[in-house]
């Protein structure tokens, strides 16, 4: 047992924890003795600037920049020298398998597709069912607890659930127990098998995604159902009163009242389903055809030495986002102009 | 019994409307209960078998331990603890998580605030880009980055414990943490300092308050949910991250968080193994205390986060 380094090691801890808070603080201290010494009409032109200063260098130094940067190490070789197109050529060489070909499939069919849809309708469901009992949020709160883990121990608690054993012996993952004892159907190798076809393997797929929606479900869950909440009563109860069934009140009332939280709901489901990584590195490391675009990036780099190709998969990563970030920055428009 | 049933007039008992509410009543907690514990599955399955006996985790399932209840021990936990570095891992965790909370949160407050009450060139199309930032994915800095770091200022991890300046290894991870948590930061923390009624500030620069009073005695105090959401929200992000730490810092088992150490778990000991139940729960304890202690304040963020409009 190594816990020996919490006993050394905590004088690093301590100082750390109280350094980083005074240094901060100085800081601003700081900076506004110096914005004092200044002139009355000066100093609220300087001091906007200190104050957003540490943020701004920070987003500029980590986002912007590098952000830019990447845009033209696309155009490169490793060695710095330009190329032109060369690292899209390969990345989209030889469809529909080769190059990047599997993880756009992956990224902009299966789990843009499937992840958000399941996701969406997963937490509807239970957004509407969970409203009408008295115990709410002790389900919810069970519902959402995966959020808090990370999704490395979501991918172990599912790789374990997915755990195959050939035909006949007896199954440990859950889901090939129910497979066989419950379907009496050969296990099923969840994560390997690329049913139908090697080049259309949607289980695979579809094993991963369910996982990842598994746990992000009870952040739908959490949004719809105060969504759901906001619906003005005496709207369902008129409408109850006319008679209509509670199926139809779903559909024509409570649906397209939530219609805008959906959305809103649906755009950053969208951007987490492009951006999935953890789950696909930790459960298949993106073999057996389940290879996704961040995790592309991480090979290309890392595996492969290819920066150039790493880049120019994060181009087309960017790419894939671009719509959503508009259709984001339109709606954050949107609501300033109600304001 | 449901809301919608209540209003309704009371049909007499045994009534066939009666039993039609009750069966619905009861088909709706059947439904909702059998939801949540099928949601629960996953997580039961693998801490009842990281109690198990390796001998009886490789040869029956989880559910086999409800007929033989018997059987359980703590042996996989004390052989976790044993064989891996995940006492150094727990500790870095924290070394990265607690600064680069820290940091995005108190600059973005800074920031939050200037864009939310002070004036200056270019405000809006600065907070603009912010909110375009939101959804860039982080894949498109990690090159540059870290080309920076190592070319230029020769941040290695090497490199920096070389030094011997505790907690400098892991300033290259903060900075990024940072710099990645800022716009959300900025953007939730602006929304909820611009709602704070304007004749507060007013009735304060009449009493001669400067600039930081008004920040750290009014407006801090009165955000204290919002600033607890966002502490928890990044906190939580970074102690779970794995991408971010597996690019600056890789697997050098010095520096890295317990994530990237359960990852390599994986990899080395295969899907099923008995230390690696046990490890996941490990890695699991602050998150979910975190998350059990301080539940209202996560779901407050996450709504101010994402409903807005």
């Amino acid at each position: 047992m190594d816990f020996g380094v919490l006993l050394t090691d905590l004088p690093t801890l301590v100082v750390v924890i109280l350094g980083v808070p005074a240094l901060i603080g100085a800081y601003i201290v700081g900076s506004e003795f110096l914005v004092r010494r200044l002139s009355d009409k000066r100093r609220p032109q300087v001091r906007p600037w200190f104050w957003v200063g540490p943020a701004l260098f920070l987003v500029a130094a980590y986002l912007l920049l590098p952000a830019i940067g990447t845009v033209f190490q696309s155009f490169e070789n490793n060695n710095g020298n330009f190329i032109g197109l060369g690292n899209y050529e390969s990345q989209f060489a030889n469809f529909p398998t080769g190059g990047a070909w599997v993880a756009i499939r992956n990224n902009v069919f299966f789990w843009l597709i499937f992840y958000t849809l399941f996701t969406l309708a997963f937490g509807l469901i239970l957004a509407v069912l969970f409203d009408r009992v008295l115990y709410e949020n002790i389900v919810k709160s069970l519902i959402f607890m995966p959020m808090a883990i990370s999704s490395v121990a979501l991918g172990v608690i599912w790789n374990f659930m997915y755990q195959y054993q050939s035909p006949g012996e007896s199954q440990l993952g859950t889901m090939n127990a129910l497979v066989t004892f419950v379907l009496h159907h050969d296990p099923v190798s969840w994560l390997q098998d690329q049913w139908p076809t090697p080049t259309f393997n949607i289980l695979n797929n579809l094993a991963l995604i369910g996982a990842a929606t598994w746990g992000i479900t009870g952040f739908a869950l959490v949004i719809l159902s105060a969504a759901l909440k906001g619906i003005p009563a005496d709207l369902l109860e008129a409408a109850r009163v006319d008679g209509a069934g509670e199926l139809t009140i779903f559909r024509r009332v409570i649906f397209p009242l939530m219609m805008p939280t959906i959305v809103v709901v649906g755009t950053t489901l969208v951007i987490f389903a492009l951006k999935a990584f953890d789950v696909v590195y930790v459960m298949t490391a993106g073999n057996y055809g389940t290879d996704v675009l961040a995790y592309r990036m991480y090979n290309q780099l890392y595996t492969a030495g290819n920066s150039g190709g790493a880049s120019a998969v994060a181009i087309i990563l960017l790419i894939a986002v671009v719509p959503v970030l508009i259709f984001n920055l339109r709606q954050f428009r949107a609501v300033e102009a109600r304001r | 019994m449901t809301v919608a049933a209540a209003a309704r007039p009371v049909p007499t008992t045994f009534s066939p409307r009666w039993i039609a509410d009750r069966l619905s009543a009861y088909t709706l907690h059947i439904a909702v209960i059998g939801l949540t514990i099928a949601w629960l599955v996953p997580t039961v399955g693998l801490l009842i078998s990281s109690f198990r006996p390796q001998f009886l985790q490789v040869t029956t399932g989880w559910w086999s331990a409800f007929s033989n209840p018997t059987q359980f021990t703590i042996d996989n936990y004390t052989a976790m603890l044993e064989q891996s570095n995940l006492g150094q891992a727990f500790f870095n965790s924290f070394m990265i998580a607690i600064p680069a909370t820290v940091l995005p949160v108190t600059i973005g407050a800074f920031a939050a605030y200037a864009f939310a009450w002070m004036n200056f060139p270019g405000r809006n199309y600065i907070f603009l880009a912010l909110v375009g930032l939101l959804a860039v994915p982080l894949q498109l800095t990690f090159i540059p980055v870290l080309h920076f770091y190592v070319q230029n200022l020769h941040w290695t991890t090497d490199n920096l414990e070389a030094t011997g300046i505790p907690g400098l290894p892991w300033v290259p991870l903060w900075l990024a943490h940072a710099g990645y948590g800022l716009p959300f930061s900025i953007y939730l923390l602006a929304n909820f300092f611009r709602a704070l009624p304007s004749d507060l500030f007013e009735s304060a620069e009449i009493d001669g308050a400067g600039t930081l009073t008004v920040f750290f005695r009014l407006v801090m105090p009165l955000s204290v949910p919002a600033i607890a959401s966002l502490v928890i929200f990044q906190f939580l992000w970074v102690w779970n991250d794995l991408l971010v730490a597996l690019i600056y810092v890789g697997s050098s088992a010095e520096v890295a968080p317990m994530t990237v150490n359960l990852a390599n778990l994986t990899t080395s000991l295969g899907a099923g193994s008995n230390l690696l139940t046990a490890a996941a729960f490990f890695s699991m304890i602050v998150p979910l205390i975190v998350f059990l202690s301080l539940q209202r304040y996560f779901v407050r963020g996450i709504l101010a986060g994402s409903v807005k409009g």
